[in-house]
């Protein structure tokens, strides 16, 4: 079998050399720097929205704002604000991180204020009906019902941001990126694809864990809305509102 | 630091350079419209393999869905060595990253159409083309207008990412700017990709607004 022109062959030889398993070039090493550029961006992108969306989301506030914070994400492209924050932060890590933050913010702070936006009414009524306070009502009541959208979109962003991070290689902060780096500068292919498998296997494994916490963490019954298809869709307005007969 | 001792923008530069900056946004343009172009062509043939035969749904989405999960430079470097260090590369990954958002969109409207629209036009003695083109596709414009939308914002930004593979449109500008240091070049690359994502989303919505009036009237 040929991938992209490479034997599978090549392919576990080059996995099979133990070269490439030692040393600050060796899969392991390259591995943590990748987790670690992607955990502590999906760490800042998190404390900086999950507060914001929330208090947004409760107050039915800003909804605007968030809305158009995930377009103006999507319109930016994170290879613009890599190179740009160079000359700020220097060169290696620290770029990377500010655009993966700036990637990873517009899905998670999104999601938060929707999910928590669109809580029934008729949940937060009786919720206040029972005498809860503010702060309970979010503990308590909004928080677990909005959690499906807040944890899709943590899925969103750490895909995006594993996936993404493989450009910081090419600022010189590491990562699984400067394998697939490395075999363009030197034209090796079976490198560019051993680079390419490896990203993909870490972003795989992370929606795959991410997937079971979603499993674990969410109630039974708020797990089927999950399944229902909705359109990627710049405003998360009720589909049937796109249809005249609907009016 | 040298760097920071620059301007933001030396306009003297931008006055000559002004050409070179014609020519990548055309390019970035042609890029972006080409990919979403034939990423319209592709989504249609598979919506109408998915409406043919219904278990086909499932893991079209699927496949779109992996392909989609790929990290571009690692797809873009990964097709060079079959298609080189050309527009074709570049195309086949940028088309790739559209079908997911296209696909899933499109299939959606047409699963929001009533059944009882449907069956009305049925009624009328409308054939199956002419209920798709008529009835069907008119309903789901909105829905795929709004994939339309987010797969060209999309697809700008990503076009910056092939400059890694010899194209690149105003992903040149980036990456020259930063090998050489230079700012202007960097911020007036960075800038324009950003405004032209924005001017491409407007275009669109003025477009959906044109194509669907009835939209506008159901919401007054």
């Amino acid at each position: 079998m040929i991938l992209a022109g490479v034997t599978l062959s090549a392919i576990a030889h080059w996995f099979g050399d133990a070269q490439h398993w030692r040393g600050g070039d060796g899969i392991p090493h390259r591995l943590v720097q990748h987790v670690t550029i992607c955990g502590a961006s999906l760490l800042v992108a998190v404390a900086v929205s999950l507060p914001v969306g929330v208090v947004l989301g409760h107050l039915r506030k800003g909804g605007v704002i968030a809305q158009n914070l995930a377009n103006m994400g999507r319109a930016i492209p994170s290879l613009a604000i890599l190179i740009i924050a160079v000359p700020f932060l220097g060169i290696g890590a620290r770029p990377a991180e500010l655009a993966l933050v700036a990637l990873a913010v517009p899905p998670l702070l999104t999601n938060t204020y929707v999910g928590m936006a669109t809580v029934d009414d008729d949940v937060r009524d009786a919720a206040r009906g029972m005498g809860m306070t503010a702060t309970q009502m979010i503990w308590r009541a909004e928080l677990p019902l909005a959690l499906p959208y807040i944890l899709s979109g943590l899925r969103t962003a750490t895909f995006n941001v594993i996936a993404t991070a493989t450009l910081a290689a090419e600022i010189a902060s590491g990562g699984l990126g400067q394998f697939i780096s490395t075999g363009l500068e030197v034209n090796d292919s079976v490198e560019i694809v051993c680079g390419a498998i490896l990203v993909v296997a870490l972003a795989l494994t992370a929606e795959l864990a991410l997937a079971s916490l979603q499993r674990a963490v969410v109630a039974a019954p708020l797990r089927q809305h999950r399944n229902t298809r909705r359109p990627i869709n710049q405003l998360e307005e009720p589909d049937d509102a796109n249809f005249p007969d609907a009016a | 630091m040298l760097m920071t001792s620059q301007p933001w923008v030396r306009w003297s530069w931008v006055r000559t350079h002004l050409h070179v900056i014609r020519h990548l946004v055309w390019q970035h343009l042609y890029l972006t419209l080409l990919a979403v172009g034939i990423g319209l062509v592709i989504t249609f043939a598979l919506a109408g393999l998915a409406r043919a035969w219904r278990p086909l749904e499932g893991p079209l989405l699927a496949l779109c869905g992996t392909l989609y999960a790929i990290p571009s430079l690692a797809l873009f470097a990964a097709l060079v060595p079959f298609t080189g260090f050309t527009t074709t590369t570049a195309e086949i990954g940028l088309v790739g990253y559209t079908l997911l958002i296209l696909l899933r969109n499109l299939l959606t409207g047409l699963d929001a159409v009533p059944d009882e629209v449907r069956d009305a036009a049925k009624g009328m003695g409308f054939g199956r083309w002419r209920v798709f083109t008529r009835v069907e596709l008119p309903l789901a414009l909105p829905a795929l207008f709004a994939g339309i939308r987010v797969a060209t914002v999309t697809t700008v930004g990503l076009v910056t990412v092939t400059v890694f593979i010899g194209e690149g449109g105003l992903g040149s500008m980036l990456m020259e700017g930063f090998q050489n240091t230079f700012r202007t070049e960097e911020l007036v690359g960075a800038v324009l990709v950003v405004a032209l994502a924005v001017v491409a989303d407007l275009v669109l919505v003025g477009a959906e607004r044109l194509l669907t009036p009835w939209t506008r009237r159901a919401r007054a």
